[in-house]
């Protein structure tokens, strides 16, 4: 019984940290265009040449 | 002294990108589909100097350009979108900024109760399956406490939509759905913290949480649905009216976009060109095509001191035009009124969900008063009577209409959206599905809206070939499309050389076998009294050709009224258009009833007294002259071509040169009103089973939501369907 004394904080704290990176995600514009992102993806570009995606 | 100022302001300078504000500007890209599209439109864009960043989206179909305005502007990042093959157009991006923000708010209410509902449902989960075996008294309140510290500010952060919501319906002395929503989050959250203070096994945490997370998504799913369709409707209007030439009063010409036209600019309007503003014309002499505004087919003669309406196409001559603001006495003004008093028809309509709250909402206070009393007055202690009374309330929780009619239009606005009709008004499905006639409107929406070659077998490929490869030269409408009749029947046309045009004239030029004319029948020396558009083709050294233009049916206009036909719709044709016009097109599309010479306040009137006689009327058309009329009528479609203000105003806008997505939207409209109304039949029979329980006492809330999640979950399923 104690292992939940922090087993259960642990698992709270993982899950608030999903949500928590699932607002940064939102926050910064990820889900603005989730059908462009699919292509930006395959993108083979390297960063910083001819990179507009700032 | 010199050195060290000129040191200094060579710092500056080197500084002086950074420190200058940028501005961003957000323009709207036509044929966007792909990845690559994508970046090549990136890559345009930053190619144009003082360019610092640009980020498309697929999904908005839009670009967002961060700039220096000392170094670019909007004319120029249309020129470098044209040169890599998109059509670009600037929108204003402000109120979409608000629709979205709203949109992401609902989408972090969703996250959060969606993480809390998660969390205290497996702690719920272990507490209730603990009281059945051996689980310490301490340790279930201790888990009663954890789940108290998640669910209250899940409550207090994600339930203010509904709380919001129901606040100002209560304070207008009405009753919505999310009055009972409100209520149930609150008594079942304030009940449970009580019971947890109290050291009570009745803790409902997870079933309002979880209640709220369902609900949620229902609105997260209306808001994405309308925001959406305001986006691709504002894509649609920028890409419409385009740029327009100003000329500045040192005679330098620039491009400016036509919504930041302001009374008073002088616009430079060209030959085939549309008028961005309404004004009065200030120079140049022609005629103008006026058929977007009255429906009217014959070009109308205008001179200086007349005005002239945005949308009309300038046939002639090149026309300088002063921008007016709205005056009273004008077409617009009387259309602006009519339109005010049609809309407020408009309003009256009830949408399905807000009728079926109508009855629902007091229908659920009322059962769940009842079953407090009633156990009260059965001797049940007050709590355990506010249990039953919250699990009352939990399940008669109005999910089938929160979350089915929103996802059911959601999935038919995307089934739509991939035929190239926009959902522009979310009732406007249900209301296309009510409607039991269709009335056309003639010029450009039954029609082409342009002047089409007829096909003449007279003319021979020869004199076609030719007389295209003059036409080349002119920019005229009729000019246009005989090049494109030539390019349909020969393939490629190659341009004339040496071809001199003279405006209000025609084209000319000289040969060694002698003179070669295009144009006005007087042009080529012949006279004719031809009612028709037409234009003359003359070689020196044999006879004059005519070519005859009339603006033809789409091509299968015929078909969709006979179909609309068949399936039990009366069919009408209102038209602006003189008589004779309008008969005959109505007899090529096999119309019947049609009435030709109307004037906006004309078709308004024949719409209401359709009205009263009890018929309700889908109304397609894209004139100026029809906005009005699609303000009144029960549901409203209109090309993509249509004047600004007939889009705005339809339910539907479709693109393409078809007349098929008026069957289409009517048949999708019709399946998701049978939709909405078998979610609402799975509603109702959960109910039926549930709620005699759950007055009985036999649900607990726990049990409430789950058996209420999975009817959220079969009626999104359901809904699913109609979007494949």
């Amino acid at each position: 019984m104690t292992a939940l004394a922090w087993l259960v904080p642990v698992a709270l704290l993982l899950g608030g940290l999903g949500l928590a990176m699932f607002l940064w995600a939102l926050r910064s514009g990820q889900f603005e265009d989730l059908e462009g992102a699919a292509y930006r993806a395959l993108e083979d570009v390297p960063p910083g040449e001819d990179d507009p995606a700032r | 002294m010199t050195m060290h100022a000129t040191a200094e302001r060579l710092a500056t300078e080197a500084h002086a990108p950074v420190l200058r504000p940028s501005t961003s500007m957000t323009l709207a890209i036509e044929n966007m589909h792909c990845g690559g599209c994508l970046r090549s439109v990136e890559r345009a864009v930053l190619k144009v100097p003082g360019v610092e960043t640009a980020r498309a989206s697929l999904s908005a179909k839009r670009v967002s350009i961060a700039y220096d305005p000392a170094l670019a502007g909007a004319a120029d990042f249309i020129d470098a979108l044209k040169a890599a093959g998109f059509a670009a157009a600037p929108i204003e991006a402000a109120k979409q900024d608000k629709d979205t923000a709203r949109q992401s708010y609902l989408l972090r209410c969703v996250a959060v109760s969606g993480f809390a509902a998660m969390n205290i449902m497996l702690i719920s989960i272990a507490v209730w399956s603990g009281e059945a075996s051996d689980m310490d008294a301490s340790l279930a309140i201790a888990f009663r406490w954890i789940s108290a510290l998640i669910a209250l500010p899940t409550v207090a952060y994600a339930g203010q939509p509904f709380f919001t919501s129901a606040l100002s319906a209560l304070k207008a002395r009405r009753l919505n759905m999310d009055v009972p929503i409100s209520l149930a989050i609150l008594l079942a959250t304030g009940m449970s913290l009580y019971q947890t203070m109290r050291g009570g096994e009745q803790v409902y945490f997870d079933a309002a949480v979880s209640l709220l997370f369902f609900l949620l998504v229902g609105r997260f799913l209306d808001e994405t649905l309308r925001v959406r369709a305001r986006g691709e409707a504002q894509n649609l209007l920028g890409l419409q009216s385009g740029i327009a030439t100003v000329i500045e009063p040192d005679g330098a010409h620039r491009a400016v976009p036509a919504h930041a036209l302001k009374p008073g600019d002088h616009l430079l309007v060209a030959v085939g060109e549309r008028v961005a503003a309404d004004g009065v014309v200030l120079e140049g002499a022609g005629q103008v095509d006026q058929s977007l505004i009255t429906g009217e087919t014959a070009p109308l003669s205008v001179t200086i001191g007349q005005e002239v309406y945005a949308g009309t196409i300038n046939l002639i001559q090149p026309l300088h035009v002063m921008v007016k603001a709205a005056d009273s006495s004008t077409l617009l003004a009387e259309i602006g009124r009519l339109m005010q008093a049609a809309e407020q028809g408009r309003a009256r309509y009830r949408r399905l969900a807000d009728r079926a709250a109508q009855i629902y909402a007091p229908a659920v206070h009322g059962l769940g008063l009842a079953t407090f009393l009633g156990w009260l007055a059965l001797g049940a202690t007050w709590q355990t009577a506010l249990t039953y009374a919250i699990a009352v309330l939990i399940i008669t929780c109005p999910c089938a209409l929160a979350l089915a009619v929103p996802a059911v239009q959601i999935a038919a606005a995307s089934r739509l959206f991939r035929q190239g009709i926009i959902v522009k008004a979310a009732d406007g499905l249900e209301r296309i599905a009510e409607a039991d006639m269709v009335v056309f409107d003639k010029t450009g929406t039954l029609t082409i809206g342009r002047p089409e070659l007829l096909q003449d077998d007279a003319i021979c490929d020869d004199t076609l070939m030719a007389a295209a490869g003059l036409a080349c030269a002119s920019k005229h409408p009729l000019a246009r499309s005989l090049v494109v009749a030539a390019e349909k029947r020969l393939g490629k046309v190659r341009p004339a050389s040496g071809v001199e045009e003279v405006p209000g004239q025609g084209l000319k030029r000289s040969l060694v076998q002698g003179e070669e004319r295009l144009g006005a029948a007087a042009w080529c020396g012949v006279s004719s009294a031809g009612s028709e558009s037409e234009v003359w083709y003359r070689r020196d050294w044999m006879s004059p050709v005519r070519f005859r233009f009339a603006d033809t049916l789409r091509s299968d206009a015929t078909r969709i009224v006979g179909v609309l036909k068949r399936q039990g719709y009366d069919v009408a044709l209102l038209s602006g258009d003189r008589t004779e016009v309008v008969e005959r097109v109505a007899r090529q599309a096999g119309i019947d009833a049609w009435q030709a010479e109307l004037r906006p306040a004309d078709k308004i009137a024949w719409l209401n007294a359709r009205a009263r006689e009890g018929r309700k009327v889908l109304m397609v058309g894209d004139g100026l002259n029809d906005a009005p009329a699609l303000a009144a009528a029960h549901a409203s479609m209109s090309p993509s071509s249509a004047a600004d203000i007939s889009q705005r105003t339809a339910d539907f806008v479709f693109q393409g040169e078809r007349l098929a997505p008026v069957t289409e939207a009517v048949a999708v409209g019709k399946r998701a009103r049978s939709m909405a109304l078998q979610n609402f039949a799975v509603a109702l029979v959960y109910n039926v089973i549930c709620v005699p329980l759950a007055v009985a006492g036999f649900v607990t809330p726990l049990i409430a939501a789950i058996v209420m999640s999975t009817s959220s979950i079969l009626v999104t399923a359901n809904a699913a369907r109609l979007a494949k």
